[in-house]
């Protein structure tokens, strides 16, 4: 949790008295910054680098799957519910309206990701700013923002989200908008937790002495020292939003005319008792997509507290 | 505890709901069109005189803040509006739904934190055994499920290939005129899955949490202690260490009390649980909005009311914050 220190050195010989020499003792026992240091933390983390993999070949499949892999998910192409492995060109059988499972397991998880993304981004945004201000601020400040913090906590955020998508018609836009509206809570009291701790170090006070303002000492000094925590959140916030999407599509709430995961679980949800696979696929999608994030999440959190890693 | 402190709490508690209730009022009045065609639903088919009537009750023609008020005091007074689908009073319609959705909610979390805390004791007892391994494997895995499909699988698995347990609804219709003790066996088949798919992300969570937990208290001195006068490994952990290890677990269970009822509304749909989840996606399809806003305030009170009760207990058990107001 907190910032990261410079890895301490045992107490080296002296080198020679010659510039050459000393510039090698500069060179060799230079701290390591701690993005570096946590990169080659990151990089020996086997379940972490096992998930960025797994993303890397979810993103990479929704991404260009669909221009090799062409054809409309909603078209009715085949019988209903073809077994899965058995034809050819339907790998994954077909739904119970003769769609193309494939199609659409591999055109779904482009919108699935990228409303995941924006909400991640959009409570990341509200919950550092509340946050922030929050815990930089105190007084009055504090109490307005934390009051507020804990009325959004009070509500179902589900629901919420459910009553705002309804209310304003569901697109990806309104979805993604209504997933960060209800989830930035936690990541503001994270940020509010770090702040009110790092703006009590002396680093501060220095950029105060030198005539840092109170938005330079905010954006500059303290929150590139309380992004590791962040950071990790973020990751989370991801996978949490992804789940939420899926949700949310899985409800009918979902944008009826982009394909997505959580859709096609939701749409051929009726008809499970006589084909297990269209709503197996495209829930392992979602799980294994969550699942990677999740593993690389781990992974940061390892690597930026190195003193956690026994546990 | 101070009597001081419970009244403060609870204030504390109305005041969130009265801004619960503002809320509501907002999301009617920045819903695209006509307030009144969205209370009367646009599945009703509303006429103008079915309109005339909604703008006098919601005061619809005077200025908003009038409007905010006469709003208020129908809630207050228990007045949630009237479900122009079900052409019920909303409060009638939720007091018949919150029971199950308390149930099922109530007993998840149970399930979750008992199964999870005991998981995560036995995992903390050996830091690197298999245990520990298991527990940190099931919580990545179970937080990564969404939870509706969860509930899908154990349907899957147990209406065709091992049909021990009701997938659906939560009362068998042949059980209706049973004795009462049959009629609550059989209500808790019914629970058997939605409670346990509501509790698996939650079971994990509280695994980890209450593995780390015991691991940091495990290294105090008082365990040394404990275990030096010659306490037994059971007396060590579940008497000296547990207790101290069990605040932030109630701290976290007291935050995912809101989680939960969200998730409890897709575990509902999915296993056709009669409760207010049910019927807020069944409104929401209907776009049936005073028993929509209905079950947000509902649940929000719930959350309130988890929240209260959480902070007192923590009080209870932390007799070091007992003085404090």
């Amino acid at each position: 949790m907190s910032q990261p220190t410079p890895t301490p050195q045992k107490a080296p010989e002296m080198p020679a008295d010659t510039p050459d020499a000393a510039a090698q003792f500069v060179a060799r026992y230079k701290a390591e910054s701690p993005a570096r240091e946590a990169w080659r933390m990151f990089r020996r983390n086997i379940p972490a680098l096992v998930g960025t993999a797994m993303l890397m070949l979810i993103i990479g499949l929704t991404l260009y799957g669909t221009l090799i892999y062409t054809g409309d998910p909603f078209d009715i192409v085949w019988a209903p519910h073809e077994a899965p492995f058995v034809e050819p060109d339907f790998p994954l059988g077909t739904d119970y309206l003769g769609r193309d499972l494939m199609a659409g397991l591999l055109s779904g998880g482009g919108p699935t990701l990228a409303v995941g993304a924006a909400a991640a981004a959009l409570t990341m945004v509200i919950g550092i700013s509340m946050g922030a201000l929050s815990g930089f601020y105190g007084g009055w400040v504090d109490n307005l923002l934390m009051r507020i913090t804990e009325f959004f906590q009070v509500l179902p955020a589900l629901l919420f989200a459910m009553v705002l998508v309804t209310l304003f018609s569901p697109s990806l836009i309104t979805i993604a908008i209504a997933i960060g509206v209800v989830s930035w809570p936690q990541t503001a009291r994270l940020t509010r937790a770090e702040f009110l701790k790092i703006k009590e170090l002396e680093y501060v006070t220095a950029a105060r002495a030198i005539g840092a303002g109170n938005g330079r000492i905010m954006w500059r000094v303290i929150l590139p020292n309380a992004l590791p925590p962040l950071i990790v959140s973020a990751t989370l916030t991801i996978g949490v939003a992804i789940l939420f999407e899926a949700g949310l599509s899985f409800l009918g709430l979902g944008d009826p005319n982009v394909m997505s995961w959580g859709l096609m679980i939701g749409a051929n949800r009726d008809y499970i008792l006589d084909a297990w696979w269209p709503v197996t696929f495209p829930g392992l999608a979602i799980f294994f997509t969550v699942f990677s994030v999740s593993l690389i999440g781990d992974g940061l959190n390892d690597a930026f507290n190195p003193k956690l890693r026994e546990r | 505890m101070s009597n001081s402190y419970i009244f403060k709490r609870v204030a504390y508690g109305l005041i969130l709901m009265l801004f619960v209730v503002v809320l509501n009022f907002l999301l009617i009045r920045l819903a695209p069109g006509d307030p009144a065609v969205v209370i009367a639903g646009e599945m009703g088919g509303a006429t103008e005189e079915m309109l005339e009537q909604i703008r006098e009750e919601y005061g619809l023609n005077k200025p908003v803040l009038t409007q905010l008020a006469i709003y208020i005091g129908n809630v207050a007074s228990g007045n949630l509006g009237e479900s122009f689908f079900f052409n019920k009073p909303v409060a009638e319609l939720i007091s018949q739904r919150i029971g199950p959705t308390i149930l099922l909610v109530i007993v998840a979390q149970l399930l979750s934190i008992f199964l999870g805390v005991f998981l995560g004791v036995l995992a903390a007892r050996k830091p690197n055994g298999l245990m520990s391994a298991f527990v940190s494997v099931f919580a990545t895995v179970g937080y990564a499920v969404p939870v509706f499909w969860t509930g899908i699988m154990l349907i899957i698995l147990f209406a065709s290939v091992l049909p021990i347990f009701p997938v659906e609804g939560m009362q068998s219709v042949r059980l209706r005129d049973a004795p009462w003790h049959v009629q609550v066996l059989d209500v808790a088949h019914h629970l058997v899955l939605p409670a346990f798919t509501l509790a698996v992300i939650y079971l994990a969570q509280y695994a980890r949490l209450s593995r780390a937990s015991m691991l940091e208290v495990l290294g105090s001195d008082y365990i040394r202690t404990a275990r030096a006068k010659g306490a037994s490994e059971r007396t060590v952990l579940f008497h000296h260490a547990l207790r101290n290890a069990a605040l932030p677990i109630l701290t976290v269970a007291g935050l995912q009390f809101g989680n939960l009822i969200s998730g409890a509304l897709l575990v509902e749909t999915v296993f056709n649980w009669p409760g207010m989840g049910r019927l807020a996606f069944d409104s929401i399809l209907r776009r049936d909005y005073p028993t929509i806003m209905g079950v947000l305030f509902f649940a929000s009170a719930m959350v309130v009311v988890a929240n209260l009760l959480t902070d007192l207990s923590y009080r209870l058990a932390d007799p070091r914050l007992r003085g404090r107001t």
